[in-house]
């Protein structure tokens, strides 16, 4: 089969041969479709239990506190635990609510990181679809989602629900344009949409290091406004539990609201991937120069590994920030976004168009 | 633009805020009128936990009032203990010994710090920084655990009675207390970094829920959130009690009457209730810890008023007495009250969220205000 951990497309190659072998192409083609759906059906569970298991951790590392200790080793089963009461639960539902829309919006909400997930490449090979226009596609696919939200907020016939699903609607339409100009930034600087080509263009070194000041203020931009668009803290407005008690799933309850639990997480594992994928190489080593022995040791380590260093680390960020900050208010935060952060974007991307006519990076 | 906006219909609408709402800490219901997320008016509906102590105070003997006022405010129950004692000693013209005077005041300025704790606690949560609720807990635990070492509670404490105190303190008392003063003064400086100098927060209460030195007069806003306009209204300091004529401490003024100023008063008061117990702990005075009291307490005939400095404000006890056993009238002047009254003005035109803020820098529990 080839199997090496350093590279995977020989293996996922030879797979896909195996298959229209043994079937034909057709047949061949939908299960090799079917056994990624399965896998990433796995991992977006997984996902979801890993990551709240880890928030917890980390916001009771934050608050001096152990956080879950009694289910399982270390606590480590009691997401499980919550997510089989979380299914056993009854679904309750308010009076005269939209029962379709109401049902409907866990589903939009959750299929916008699902598609999204797709086209992260986890190491060299390991990517579900490559699509040359790969940026804009996970841009356009992630704006989905706020129409869920909507929706729930609206057929949940709770005046708290639509105070909060509107604040989140002004939210992720500002803040979208954000990260859609922090990530053009770097791509001028890689010439291509396609998210193989801008890790395989990192092989000399990751965007950050070598785009150095427009990159590094697009980073920032990127951080701050991904925060704000998954609207986790310090921009969980849409939530904001101390003022409008949850804002747009308060009326959720079992299995919907564990989807927008875990569309929350998926989220925030997709804004990660795709940050360390553009600003910090993706799966790529971290390489410095000609320095050969320190570049071979770091060869070493799997791609996939440095990814999930990679998302780990940004991860970390973002549970750091949602753990420390106070919340903005909804006025102030449109003001960051419309009066700062967009005029800085666009001088940002003027700046590294500069740099790159004149070839002025590393 | 304009004219768009102009045309275009919009319509008030009325929101409940509590009785069951994460940031009215307890059982406060406000009907907010609200202009998209613009507050038009606030209208605080009260009495969803009255438990009438006023009319049970009636049926009790003067030792058995003192332990209903834990119930009030119960985060200085301390300081509502000693507002009853201190007027039952009133009545009874009775001059309590000087260790007394000096542990009570000990205890209430441990009780203010413990409830600023809190609050700082609580006020970080509410702006969304839930970090901050779990360290204002870590430093008050150590003050609950004087507490429990003294008297044996931790919360609703009942350690004064007329008369005196209920026990003497503890051996431990004086090194513990020495101990944590010396680990808060580390602390405190923590609180700053955390919000006091974080820019969101500044954002978000500087400027918001102001209020005049003239509106804190006329609605009776006292404590800490009428100081912060200007307000000198320091029980403390205006009309002495127990040990307060003999410590030196600065009574907290601002002039900006805003949710930062709020804030700013109660941080600073935590330093100074730091350098009172600082000039008492090492000089509590020999003697005895009560004073002689007949087992059943009768009130001559009259009407006596104490007022004490709580956390939140100036807590006024009113009893009239008709020589019996237990008293004919008592009526508790508690801060929140007042303090709340003018949540109305101070929060017109400005968002939900920051409702949030005014409400968190006033300070309210709420059953001192539905007593």
């Amino acid at each position: 089969m080839g199997f090496s951990i350093y590279d995977f497309s020989d293996f996922i190659n030879n797979i896909h041969a195996f298959l229209i072998e043994t079937f034909s192409p057709a047949i061949g083609n939908i299960i090799g479709m079917a056994i990624v759906a399965v896998c990433f059906l796995g991992f977006i569970a997984l996902l979801g239990l890993s990551l709240v298991y880890i928030e917890r951790k980390v916001c009771a590392l934050f608050q001096q506190r152990l956080g879950p200790m009694r289910v399982g080793k270390w606590g480590t089963a009691q997401t499980v635990a919550d997510i089989i009461k979380l299914i056993f639960k009854e679904p309750l539902m308010t009076k005269d609510s939209d029962k379709f829309l109401f049902n409907l919006a866990p589903f939009i909400v959750m299929i916008a990181p699902v598609m999204a997930i797709s086209l992260i490449p986890f190491a060299s090979g390991l990517q579900a679809v490559d699509f040359d226009i790969g940026i804009f596609f996970i841009v356009a696919v992630s704006s989905i989602g706020v129409t869920g939200i909507l929706l729930a907020g609206w057929s949940s016939n709770n005046k708290y629900s639509l105070i909060g699903a509107m604040r989140s609607g002004a939210q992720i339409v500002s803040y979208e344009l954000s990260v859609i100009l922090s990530l053009l930034t770097i791509v001028v600087l890689s010439g291509s949409l396609q998210l193989s080509v801008i890790v395989e263009s990192q092989r000399e070194g990751w965007w950050i290091f070598r785009g150095h000041i427009p990159a590094i203020i697009a980073f920032i931009i990127f951080i701050v406004a991904s925060t704000a668009e998954s609207n986790r803290g310090p921009f969980d407005m849409a939530e904001a539990e101390s003022e409008i008690t949850a804002g747009f799933h308060t009326e959720y309850s079992g299995i919907k609201f564990a989807y927008f639990f875990l569309a929350e997480y998926v989220n925030m594992f997709i804004i990660a991937a795709v940050g360390a994928t553009i600003f910090f190489g993706g799966w790529m080593p971290l390489h410095i120069g000609n320095i050969e022995f320190f570049n071979n040791a770091m060869d070493l380590i799997p791609p996939v590994i440095w990814f999930f260093m990679k998302v780990s680390a940004i991860i970390f960020l973002l549970m750091w920030f949602k753990w420390t900050f106070p919340r903005l208010r909804i006025d102030q935060m449109l003001t960051l976004e419309w009066k700062y952060l967009l005029p800085l974007n666009i001088m940002n991307i003027l700046l590294m168009s500069l740099v790159v006519l004149t070839d002025f990076h590393f | 633009m304009e004219e768009v906006a102009q045309n275009i219909e919009t319509q008030e609408y009325f929101i409940n805020m509590g009785p069951q709402h994460p940031s009215t800490h307890g059982v406060l219901r406000l009907m907010l009128t609200l202009d998209g997320e613009i507050i038009k008016k606030v209208q605080p509906h009260l009495g969803y936990i009255h438990r009438s102590i006023e009319k049970m105070c009636e049926k009790d003997s003067y030792q058995q009032v003192v332990h209903l006022t834990d119930r009030m405010d119960y985060l200085g129950c301390h300081i509502n203990n000693e507002a009853v004692c201190l007027t039952v000693e009133k009545g009874l013209e009775l001059e309590v010994p000087d260790r007394v005077k000096v542990i009570r005041t000990i205890i209430s300025e441990l009780t203010r710090l413990s409830s600023h704790q809190l609050w700082w606690g609580v006020m970080g949560m509410d702006l969304g920084a839930i970090t901050t609720f779990l360290y204002g807990f870590r430093d008050r635990e150590m003050i609950t655990d004087i507490f429990e070492e003294t008297c044996g509670a931790r919360l609703t404490m009942n350690y004064n009675v007329p008369g005196g105190l209920m026990f003497d303190i503890h051996p431990n008392f004086q090194n513990r207390t020495k101990q944590f003063l010396e680990h808060f003064k580390k602390k405190l400086p923590e609180y700053d970094k955390l919000l006091t100098g974080n820019v969101i927060f500044t954002e978000r209460t500087k400027g918001i829920g102001y209020l005049s030195k003239e509106d804190a007069i006329s609605y009776g806003v006292t404590g800490p959130s009428a100081r912060a306009s200007g307000f000198s209204c320091d029980v403390r300091k205006k009309n002495p009690y127990s040990a307060y004529d003999r410590v030196d401490f600065k009574e907290i003024l601002f002039t900006e009457g805003d949710c930062f100023a709020r804030y700013q008063a109660r941080i600073a008061e935590m330093w100074e209730s730091m350098k009172i117990i600082e000039q008492l702990i090492d000089n509590i005075p020999e003697g005895e810890y009560k004073a002689k009291t007949k087992a059943v307490i009768k009130l001559p005939p009259g009407e006596y008023y104490q007022r004490v400095e709580t956390p939140r404000g100036e807590l006024g006890v009113y009893i009239i007495s008709d020589n019996k056993k237990n008293p004919y009238r008592v009526k508790f002047r508690s801060p929140g009250f007042s303090n709340l009254s003018a949540l109305d003005k101070m929060a017109r035109g400005f968002k939900i969220a920051d409702l949030v803020a005014i409400m968190s820098t006033l300070d309210l529990v709420i059953p001192d205000i539905d007593r």
